[in-house]
């Protein structure tokens, strides 16, 4: 998957993903893709009721070299 | 904005790990596009005090309370294993193993998002805290009307 923006948040635990997450979006437009890299398995179920609370939309995850990259679109 | 989800937590305990808990919840729900604040009460307020200088009280007993009683967001202690300390350094340590914040910085990036500050004038009179024991981030004064009102509109009250 493309992304537009990526925040690498690899070695970070809950809340941390989550808050650059945030933070990343609010500088981002509307229909960009961001891509969250990270390796707390806590992101596969956090990452989409994040979207959802907050109205983004979760594209879907991709796994590789035991890195999870998670993509969101800015609504 | 007036129509954003609200989240209430009271901050009782003055313990290190309560204190990440507390800090942990607010920083997700103000990443999530929600109203957090934070009541900070009896114990909770060491969580807020400055961590330099001393607190000045008036009365013997206010005294040896402040003194004994010192808080600052780096000084509080583990309600289990917390050996003088020792327990303490160890988790701190572990804490930097996964990058987790400590409580100082944990209030830093809670300001950073919006979340609001409260501290408890009751506590403060009881116990002879001034406003100028308190880091910077103390968004108001206030008693239980005040938290009764934020508490009643909000999704999520928690008691910490």
């Amino acid at each position: 998957m493309k992304a537009d923006v990526t925040v690498d948040c690899v070695g970070l635990y809950c809340p941390m993903p989550i808050v650059h997450t945030a933070k990343k979006m609010k500088e981002m437009q509307a229909g960009q893709v961001l891509e969250v890299i990270a390796d707390d398995e806590g992101i596969k179920q956090d990452m989409p009721n994040w979207a959802k609370m907050t109205g983004n939309e979760y594209l879907g995850i991709e796994e590789a070299g035991g890195k999870l990259h998670v993509f969101v679109k800015k609504a | 904005m007036a129509d954003k989800e609200k989240i209430t937590i009271i901050l009782f305990s003055g313990e290190m790990e309560k204190a990440l808990a507390a800090f942990n919840i607010a920083l997700g729900g103000a990443s999530s596009g929600m109203d957090v604040t934070i009541f900070f009460t009896f114990w909770g307020l060491n969580v807020i005090k400055k961590n330099e200088g001393s607190i000045k009280s008036k009365g013997i007993m206010r005294k040896m309370l402040n003194a004994m009683n010192r808080g600052g967001a780096k000084r509080l202690p583990l309600s289990q294993f917390h050996m003088l300390g020792i327990g303490k350094a160890m988790m701190q340590r572990l804490m930097k193993d996964i990058n987790f914040p400590q409580v100082d910085e944990l209030i830093e990036t809670a300001k950073e998002l919006g979340v609001k500050f409260i501290a408890c004038t009751t506590s403060m009179g009881m116990m002879g805290i001034g406003k100028d024991a308190f880091i910077d981030g103390v968004d108001s004064y206030a008693g239980v009307a005040t938290y009764i009102a934020e508490a009643r509109e909000s999704k999520i009250n928690l008691f910490i």
